[in-house]
Order: C-alpha cells, then sequence, then structure tokens
C-alpha cells in the first residue's frame, strides 16, 4: 500500500490563548482521494486545512503530508506542492488573470515562456478562453470568474495535493451547480488528492469519495459518499433528515 | 498689480527662490518616505513597534520650527545654516504623515489575499514585494501627497535658517513692513501646494488603477533616480567655497541694513567675495550659525549678546556690559570689533496721540495707565532676561491681559491702528516717525546698552587681516540719527536696504 497523501494524527490544536479548536483528529487520506469536511462555522475545518500546508502547526499529534511530518517541512516547499483555493478565490487585486495564475510557477523559477503555456493551458482547463481572460483585472470578473481562476492559480505547478476551504460558497446557486460539475470533472482527469471543506451536502456528495463531519473540533463520523444514503450512524442520519427536508421545501 | 511689477522687476531672484523651495519640499519629502516608508512598513508587521513609532513621529510634528532649528543648527553634518537644516527640519515634519499612511497600507490588505500569498509558498520577502508593498502604493502615495503639501507650506520657514526659498520674501517683507514683498512669496507658495496636490492626486489615481507586475519596478526606477539626485544635491549644499566671507542678519530691517553696509564695505574695502544670509530667524540662530562657521559676521548689540546670548544678569554700566561680552566672544572663538556708534535700546512705544492727550513721557507713566492697556511683544521679548518680565518688575506694570507675541514686525502696525497700547520696539526703527509713535523714557535704567557691533569668528579675520581692518574701519561711524533715517528709508519709503546701504557708504544718508 502507498503512503498516505496526509494523514492526521491525533491532531490537537488550539490558540496561543488557549481556546480548543481542532481536539484529537484522526484520519487518514490516500493518494487521489477526495474527502469532504462537513460542519458548521467555526467547527475547525478551515483550520484543519490550514495545518496540511503548515500555516498552522498543531498543538497536539502530528499531521504528516507525504508521509512527513509537516513541522520537519520547509513550509515554502511544503505549500507549492499542495494547491489552495480560497472562499472569494483571494486573487491578487494588482495582478491580471494570467499574473495571478502565473504565480507559483513564477516564483518557481519557470521561464516566462512556460509559464505563458502553462497559464494558457490552465485557462482553457477552467473555461475561460486566455485570449478573452488573460490580461484581465480580477475586479473585471463575475464571481464564478475569480473562483475558475483561483483553481487554476492553485493547480498551476500541477501539485499533488489540493486544498479547497469553502470554494463555491459566495456564489448565486446556478453558478455554484456549474462550477461543481466542472470541478468533478476535472478530478476525474487530474486525479489530485483534495481535501474539501464545505457545508453543503449536495457540494460533498457531487464532488468527495468520503464525507466526514466535524462537531466542536472532533471528528464525528466518516463515510464513503457511495454509503451516504444507507449509513445508519446517528450523526449521517441527522444530516441526511436535514437534507430531506431541504429538498421538499 | 504691484505684486505683479514686483515679479517682472524680480524675474530671475523670483525663479531662483521657487527652486530653491521646491528643491527643499521635494528632497525633504522624498528623505522623509525613504526613511517612513521602510520604518511604517517594519512597524506594520510588529504592532508592538508601530504605536510608539507613529507616537515619536506625532511628537516630533509638535515641536515649533525655531526650536527645531535651535537643536539643529549646533548639529554636525545635520545642522548649520543654509538648506540641510531646513531639509532635516522639514524631512522630520514629513515623517508622520508617510509612517501613518504606509502602516495602514500594509495592515489594511485584505486577509484573503495575504494568506493566499502565504498558502501559494511566498517566502515573507516575496510578500513583502510582490503583495504587500504593491497593495500599499496607493496609501503611501496618498500619505506622500500629504507631507509633500505640508512641505511645501512650511518650507517658507527654512529662510529663518538661510536656506532661502519663497519664505525669503515673506520675511523680507515682513521685515520691510510691505505687503507686496509678502504676497509676491505668499501667492506663488500658496499656488505650488495647490499644484502639487493636484499632480500627486493625480499619482494617487494612477496607483490606484491596477498596473500589473511593472506596478512596483516603476516606483522603484523613481526612488532610485530621486535618490542619486539627493546625494548629488546634498553634496552640493554641503560645500562652501572657502576664500567667501558670509555676512549674517537677523529678520529685521535695520539688521538688513546693516549686513549689506558690512558686505559692502568687505567687498569695496577688502576686495572679498561676499555671501549673503540675511533674514534669519532671530539672536539665537545667528549665534549658533556663528558658533558652527556657518556665517563669518554678523551685526549684534551688546546688551543681547550680555543677556541672550550668554544669560548673564543685566549690567547697566555701557563698559561693563562691552567688556563682559568681548571677554565671553573671546572664550569661544569669536572677536568683538568696535561699536558701530549707536545704541539701539528697546523702545517701549505708545501711540503719538496717546502720549500727547495723556500726557505719557515715561515708563513710570505707562505703567501707571496700563491696568487697562493691551500689549504685543516679538517673541523674543517675552522670553529675555532683559525682557518683558523684568520690566514689569522693575516699573510695576499691570496690563489687563497677558500680552499677545508676535513677530516683532507686526507690533507696530498692531499698535498704530490701535489694537494694542504699548510695544517694544527698536529705538532706531524708522516706523516710529512713519507711523507717529512715541518712545518712552526708561528713567530707571531698566534696559542695558544695546551698542550695534560686528561680531566676527576669529579664526575668519586671522585669515583675512583686510576683513579686519575694513570692519575696524567702520566703527563709531553710525549714529542713531543715521541709523533712524536708513530704517526710515526701509520701512517707510521701502527702499531696498542694499540701495540704503550704498547710500550711506558713498555718504549720501542725511542723519535726522
Amino acid at each position: 500500500m502507498t503512503a498516505a497523501a496526509v494523514d492526521f494524527r491525533g491532531v490537537s490544536f488550539r490558540h496561543a490563548d488557549g481556546t480548543p479548536v481542532l481536539d484529537g483528529l484522526t484520519l487518514t487520506i490516500a493518494p487521489g482521494e477526495v474527502v469532504a469536511l462537513l460542519g458548521r462555522s467555526g467547527a475547525g475545518k478551515s483550520t484543519a486545512l490550514r495545518l496540511v500546508n503548515r500555516m498552522l502547526l498543531p498543538t497536539g499529534g502530528s499531521v504528516m503530508v507525504d508521509g512527513r511530518d509537516t513541522r520537519s517541512w520547509d513550509p515554502i516547499m511544503l505549500r507549492r506542492r499542495i494547491g489552495y483555493v480560497l472562499q472569494d478565490g483571494g486573487l491578487f487585486p494588482h495582478l491580471s488573470v494570467a499574473d495571478n495564475v502565473g504565480l507559483v510557477p513564477r516564483l518557481e523559477g519557470w521561464l516566462q515562456a512556460d509559464v505563458d503555456a502553462r497559464v494558457r493551458e490552465l485557462l482553457g482547463l477552467v473555461g475561460l478562453p486566455p485570449e478573452r481572460f488573460a490580461s484581465r483585472w480580477p475586479e473585471e470578473l463575475s464571481g464564478g470568474q475569480r473562483q475558475r481562476v483561483g483553481v487554476a492559480r492553485a493547480l498551476a505547478a500541477d501539485p499533488p495535493v489540493l486544498l479547497m476551504d469553502e470554494p463555491f460558497g459566495a456564489l448565486d446557486p446556478m453558478t455554484r451547480a456549474e462550477l461543481q460539475q466542472e470541478t468533478a470533472q476535472l478530478q476525474q482527469r487530474l486525479g489530485k488528492t483534495i481535501l474539501l471543506v464545505t457545508h453543503d451536502v449536495e457540494e460533498a456528495l457531487l464532488l468527495s469519495d468520503r464525507i466526514c463531519i466535524i462537531e466542536d473540533g472532533k471528528l464525528q463520523a466518516c463515510v464513503a459518499a457511495t454509503a451516504f444514503d444507507k449509513a445508519d450512524d446517528p450523526v449521517i442520519t441527522a444530516l441526511r433528515d436535514a437534507r430531506l427536508r431541504d429538498r421538499t421545501r | 498689480m504691484d505684486v505683479i511689477r514686483f515679479w517682472l522687476d524680480h524675474r530671475a531672484e523670483v525663479l531662483a527662490l521657487l527652486g530653491q523651495h521646491m528643491l527643499l519640499a521635494g528632497l525633504s519629502t522624498l528623505v522623509a518616505a525613504a526613511i517612513a516608508v521602510p520604518l511604517g512598513i517594519s512597524a506594520a508587521h510588529r504592532p508592538r513597534l508601530s504605536a510608539p513609532l507613529v507616537g515619536l513621529a506625532n511628537a516630533v510634528q509638535t515641536v515649533p520650527s525655531l526650536a527645531m532649528f535651535g537643536f539643529l543648527l549646533p548639529l554636525p553634518l545635520l545642522g548649520g545654516i543654509g538648506s540641510r537644516t531646513a531639509i532635516v527640519a522639514l524631512t522630520l515634519y514629513a515623517l508622520l504623515p508617510i509612517l501613518r499612511t504606509t502602516i495602514t497600507g500594509i495592515t489594511g490588505i485584505d486577509r484573503s489575499v495575504r494568506d493566499a500569498g502565504i498558502a501559494l509558498g511566498m517566502t515573507p520577502r516575496q510578500l513583502l514585494w510582490q503583495v504587500e508593498i504593491p497593495l500599499a502604493i496607493p496609501s503611501i502615495v496618498s500619505g506622500m501627497r500629504i507631507a509633500a503639501v505640508v512641505a511645501v507650506g512650511s518650507a517658507t520657514i527654512a529662510a529663518a535658517v538661510g536656506a532661502g526659498g519663497l519664505g525669503e520674501y515673506i520675511y523680507r517683507g515682513l521685515a520691510m513692513v510691505d505687503t507686496t514683498v509678502i504676497l509676491a512669496g505668499a501667492i506663488p507658495a500658496a499656488a505650488l501646494a495647490l499644484l502639487v496636490d493636484l499632480a500627486l492626486w493625480w499619482a494617487q489615481r494612477r496607483t490606484t488603477r491596477r498596473h500589473g507586475s511593472s506596478s512596483l519596478r516603476v516606483p522603484l526606477a523613481i526612488a532610485g533616480t530621486c535618490g542619486a539626485l539627493l546625494l548629488t544635491a546634498w553634496a552640493v549644499l554641503s560645500w562652501r567655497a572657502t576664500d567667501v566671507v558670509v555676512v549674517g542678519s537677523k529678520n529685521f530691517a535695520e539688521q538688513l541694513v546693516l549686513a549689506e553696509i558690512v558686505a559692502q564695505t568687505l567687498e569695496r574695502d577688502a576686495g572679498m567675495r561676499v555671501d549673503r544670509r540675511l533674514n534669519l530667524g532671530g539672536t539665537l540662530i545667528c549665534d549658533r550659525a556663528l558658533l558652527a562657521g556657518d556665517i563669518d559676521v554678523y551685526v549684534e548689540y551688546t546688551g543681547t549678546a550680555l543677556t541672550a546670548v550668554f544669560g548673564q544678569p543685566l549690567g547697566t554700566s555701557r563698559a561693563q556690559v562691552t567688556g563682559t561680552v568681548r571677554e565671553l566672544y573671546a572664550r569661544s572663538g569669536r572677536t568683538l570689533l568696535p561699536p558701530l556708534g549707536f545704541d539701539n535700546t528697546f523702545a517701549m512705544l505708545v501711540r503719538g496721540a496717546d502720549a500727547r492727550a495723556r500726557g505719557l513721557q515715561t515708563i513710570d507713566d505707562a505703567a501707571r495707565e496700563s491696568p487697562g492697556w493691551r500689549a504685543a511683544f516679538g517673541y523674543e521679548f517675552l522670553d529675555r532676561p532683559d525682557g518683558y518680565a523684568g520690566l514689569a518688575k522693575a516699573y510695576g506694570i499691570r496690563l489687563a491681559e497677558p500680552p499677545t507675541s508676535m513677530d516683532l514686525s507686526l507690533t507696530y502696525r498692531a499698535l498704530a491702528s490701535g489694537q494694542v497700547d504699548l510695544i517694544a520696539g527698536d529705538a532706531t526703527s524708522g516706523l516710529i516717525r512713519a507711523l507717529d509713535l512715541v518712545a518712552l523714557e526708561d528713567t530707571r535704567g531698566y534696559f542695558p546698552p544695546y551698542d550695534a557691533v560686528p561680531v566676527a569668528r576669529s579664526e575668519s579675520l586671522r585669515r583675512h587681516p583686510a576683513m579686519r581692518r575694513a570692519l575696524e574701519g567702520l566703527g563709531g561711524r553710525i549714529t542713531a540719527a543715521h541709523m533712524r533715517e536708513m530704517n526710515h528709508r526701509v520701512e517707510a519709503l521701502r527702499q531696498p536696504p542694499a540701495d540704503v546701504a550704498r547710500a550711506f557708504l558713498a555718504g549720501e544718508i542725511e542723519p535726522r
């Protein structure tokens, strides 16, 4: 069996003031697996993501990436092989679309011609024709377009792992559905290891192989997406009921 | 209209002063930016540093300009008479706005943008140069805009330390009590401030629009060029020819005339090249400048030297005062030359109409009337040991309200127009006659003698024996009557001090 892509081993995190956020989180993510972290706001989902790329270090336990403790990773090296998609795209307002997407390759010292080619390829991949979008500014884009650029930027240096923090949360339902579909197709082609934070059950079901529910800093349940409808774990059934109520309303 | 004629008549000078003004304001803003931007950036990353730093810059800004000059003048490298001191002072004043906007520019960056930079694997340095600084530039430029406009306005004080600029006209106009000359400096200074504001507003708008990765290259190139210019300018400003004698003066009409008489005598009789640093902002600045070697000679008054320069108790015997002052100057490497021949004592002045109506002749008479009076004095007179406090005690003066302090030249007008009832002027002022004022007699002998006398650096006199001979030749030549007439010509008839001095040296001034 190959090593886990990301492995949380009894991970705890508390703020400097002592407020606990995560408590004994244990979760193993295999290469190429897509795991959705589901839970209320403030449950500790985003903190879990930030522990993976060492924007935070655990106060207890350890997070392993590619079999190595994040504490022993050089943070810059680690982050350059982990793509990160933020809720509102997190685009740099002073850089054009092309410069946003080409940022990591440039930091990695690619030749400009290679960067340009990669930017064109990625913009095509996320459905933004390069000839129309490469030289635009982030403020000239719609929310959905900004999010596509954010995804392209995260994929730019072809990182094996992708972190997505409520990537489609700020979009209108139509655009969200469209982007979710496209992301699912993209994932089929690229086969990345993805850790997705969301509070949208539909999104989790559509995109992920496994759904994990976090409440109050603890992992409550994990279930394969295909088994979601049949699982008898009370946490899952509660979620399922809520979903049904939403649908019938 | 007079102003326009004045500009046309003084075209070359106006342009030179305007150029100096722009140089002073521009350099100080750039130096301030070079200091405040890096400081602001590090403060933005260390919140604990930021509050004390802004507090310090705040405190610096509250230091009055003349006090600032007083601190700076004796400092090596930074101080001295001329542009350097002015630029340092203006720079200190410009720090605060740039520091503030730099800090807010960096700390105001959207958290998700900074997070994105970190998450994409930017090193702290890459984050700073590629994200934080480019995004903070519009804010930094807005701070520079405030700083530059303030610098253009406050560069007028540079004339107080002989740094030139448009303040030269304002000070000269105040000294000569000539509104036209004041406006000749004030109008272009105000116009320049508006223009700078407009230009930087435009720059601010341009930087606010997105300019891609080139957005940092342009400001950096500009900063580099400015830095090179700065060093050149500094070198030029620090340079001083060795064979030139520098004559200084304080900022009122009599001093300008006396400095011109000294300067023209040195040029004519000693055949020397003379640099004029006139209109310096007061006794303290002249003294510091002489001590530091920024000027070689200026005309001081013995009583002023005794009390204001050396802080000695009042003495009233002429021989004793002159002896003490000569001795004290000699100890600090300076030489008192023979007195010019007149005593410019403080004159307590009232309106002629009041004096006639109430029979006011002596300061005692004024003390009697003082409970219903208001008074205005020059800044120095309020602080000097031979100034108002001692006078009030000696004569028992009690005013209706504490005296107002204002520019010495303005007090004459304030008295004549009835806004105040008592001022302390110069006994030799030409305005006493022009404005129908009356000097009250100092029957109790409160004021020490104020014999006008050139003070020179002993080293300069040793180096130029002809300079000593020429200055000694002026001894006893100028009577109080001569001086009153010359002051009258400058203050009331608005003749240029240089012309009046030339007329005196040619023997064309009738004593009166």
